[in-house]
């Protein structure tokens, strides 16, 4: 799938959008972040370097979920008191976008879900424990973070600039179904997928490591 | 061409100044120096000194760190090790656990007690509540686990590398289920409660898969999700009576179907009260084979009692066996209506009679007073008896009988270390 193109506002390097409805990339030039407003390409800032990682997956990387086949175009890296994870930016073979969670190489697949069957509770109402039915299933809030995010990289579905701490709800129900309460919107935005092992995955394109 | 990430990184130690080698990069949350024990921060390893050392006893790793295997078909590091406990009736019971780490497929854990190994994984299912009555039940896959024990797990030492804020001294409450070889774990703080399951491991397969020097040291008493290795003794036992007693029961079948009971005696007499010396014998009969003999005695007694001292003798040898019978039958009739006690007809089966011509001696026996009594005696040769095949089915049993007794004191021993001793 090719995109449209265009060049940088800042450096005038080349920007080839890889998905059809990316809002946002970051040059890979001058890490310029690059928002499109139909053709016009708008740079709205500079990203520093992305913090050094070790998640095995990049742009590029080629999976499958569930039997349909997706690219990973884009990442948001956030970060917490106590670590941090990447939210990969997933496009489907079929042009729809998810995300693919890989927390210390416990990862998990989830689609925006809008508007939300029920409305979310509050952030200010929200505790481990805390229910929310989705499909006969009662899933319940099993984490909370706080969060920042220190990165981008890639196609986002969404302009993501300069935002502060954000909550985040973590959802678990008995059947390996995984939700996120996101609540840097008003309303929250709602996440719902599933918990994968590595294996489930059938990862490709993936970094390599020293001696591994 | 792919280029390779580098996924290690050394520094020296902001404590003690000893090289520290980080094997999981980014994803290690605390790493405890391997020289010092202080547990250093990783994101800026000269500067954070999370905790140094506590002053206890040093505990040296069965696997050291930095190990390589392949567990589970996957390539593995050993990264971090820690020792934890817990505090029953004032004892406290420590165990190891050793940090697993692949690039790809992320942790996992390997735990030890007392020779006893489990290999652990983080769960993505919620378990459910099934049922808590005096021993909750949860399901997890759809396989029930009950609970086996609740405690506060401590930390108490720590090496090396591990993807959370590890620090000696936390502490954390757990609760264990089991469905013996799996046991399904809980880990709460007052934020969060983490689930894992844990599959009982032969050390020999860790020893294996890490290429371990020496041998493990042997398991002692039962782990709480030890398999009970008299489950599978119990089911073979079980099978082999089965067959046994499916044999048993074809030759009974057969034994029942060819007996010969043929009939060498059948007299009729008569009791009569005070007719003198009441001893005789019968006519001699043949036995053509050795084998069992039944006598059987019928009297038409109405409330009345009829006994007989008979001996079957050997024509040839006088060898002889000596049996005594009596028959009894009343009637009568009181508040709860009719009723009737004894039996008219009594027989004896005499197991292993040599072949040859013999002859009974009967001496009958009966109340003086009575009216006379018409009775009969018949002798049959080759009458199957079941006794035998009876004992044979208590021995056959012993085996499975033995077994489930071990099975059920296995089972007596893992709770013994449970909440649920009895």
């Amino acid at each position: 799938m090719r995109g449209p193109a265009g060049r940088c506002p800042n450096c005038s390097a080349p920007i080839q959008f890889r998905w059809s409805s990316a809002v946002q990339t970051v040059c890979t030039s001058c890490r310029s972040v690059v928002v499109r407003h139909d053709l016009d390409l708008d740079a709205i800032g500079e990203i520093s370097d992305l913090p050094p990682d070790s998640s095995p997956i990049q742009l590029g990387t080629e999976g499958r979920f569930d039997e349909r086949a997706f690219t990973v175009v884009g990442r948001i890296v956030y970060e917490h008191a106590d670590g941090g994870w990447n939210e990969w930016h997933l496009v489907f073979a079929d042009g729809t976008s998810g995300w693919l969670s890989d927390a210390q190489a416990e990862y998990a697949v989830s689609t925006l879900v809008a508007p939300p069957p029920q409305p979310l509770p509050e952030a200010t109402a929200v505790t481990v424990g805390v229910g929310y039915p989705w499909r006969g299933e009662d899933l319940q809030v099993t984490t909370l973070t706080r969060a920042r995010y220190t990165g981008v990289e890639g196609e986002l579905p969404f302009e993501y600039w300069g935002k502060d701490e954000v909550l985040f709800a973590d959802l678990r129900g008995h059947e390996a179904t995984f939700a996120t309460f996101d609540y840097s919107e008003t309303p929250p935005l709602l996440f719902v997928g599933r918990l994968v092992e590595y294996d489930d995955l059938s990862l490709r394109q993936l970094r390599s490591f020293d001696g591994w | 061409m792919v280029a390779t990430a580098p996924l290690t990184r050394g520094f020296n130690c902001a404590n003690c100044g000893a090289a520290v080698e980080l094997r999981a990069l980014q994803h290690t949350r605390a790493v405890a120096c391997t020289s010092c024990a202080a547990i250093i921060d990783p994101r800026d390893p000269t500067v954070f000194v999370l905790q140094t050392a506590a002053e206890r006893e040093r505990v040296t790793p069965v696997i050291p760190l930095g190990t390589r295997g392949t567990w589970d078909g996957q390539p593995c590091e050993v990264v971090g090790f820690q020792r934890r406990s817990i505090e029953v009736d004032d004892t406290r019971y420590g165990w190891d656990e050793y940090v697993l780490f692949n690039p790809y497929r992320g942790f996992r854990y390997l735990s030890e007690y007392e020779g006893h190994w489990n290999d652990i994984r983080t769960v993505r299912e919620l378990p459910r509540l099934e049922s808590s009555g005096k021993r909750t039940k949860i399901s997890y896959r759809g396989e029930s686990y009950a609970h086996f024990q609740g405690a506060t797990a401590r930390t108490d030492f720590v090496l090396g590398e591990f993807p959370w804020r590890v620090r000696t001294g936390d502490e954390v409450r757990t609760a264990d289920y089991i469905a013996p070889p799996q046991m399904l774990s809980s880990e709460s703080t007052d934020d969060e409660t983490t689930w894992s399951i844990g599959r009982y491991t032969e050390a020999a397969e860790i020893w294996k898969a890490f290429s371990l020097q020496g041998e493990p040291r042997s398991a002692s008493g039962v782990f709480a999700n030890q398999p009970s290795p008299y489950g599978k003794r119990l089911k073979r036992s079980a099978a082999v009576f089965a067959l046994l007693a499916g044999l048993l029961a074809l030759f009974v079948v057969v034994r029942l179907v060819s007996a010969d009971r043929e009939r060498v005696l059948s007299e009729r007499y008569v009791w009569r009260p005070g007719a003198g010396e009441p001893a005789f014998v019968t006519a001699p009969f043949a036995l053509r084979e050795p084998g069992t003999v039944e006598i059987a005695l019928g009297a038409s007694v109405q409330n009345a009692w009829l006994g007989v001292d008979l001996a079957l003798i050997n024509v040839d040898s006088g060898t002889a066996w000596n049996v005594s019978r009596e028959v009894s039958f009343y009637t009568g009739r009181d508040s709860d209506g009719a009723w009737t006690e004894g039996s008219r007809s009594s027989r004896v089966l005499l197991p292993a009679v040599p072949a040859g011509q013999y002859y009974l001696r009967v001496e009958p026996e009966g109340p003086t007073t009575s009216p006379q009594v018409p009775y009969t005696i018949q002798v049959r040769r080759d009458v199957p008896s079941l006794l035998p095949y009876g004992i044979a089915i208590l021995l056959l049993l012993v085996p499975p009988v033995a077994n489930l007794l071990r099975m059920a004191s296995f089972e007596h021993r893992r709770l013994q270390e449970s909440d649920h001793s009895a």
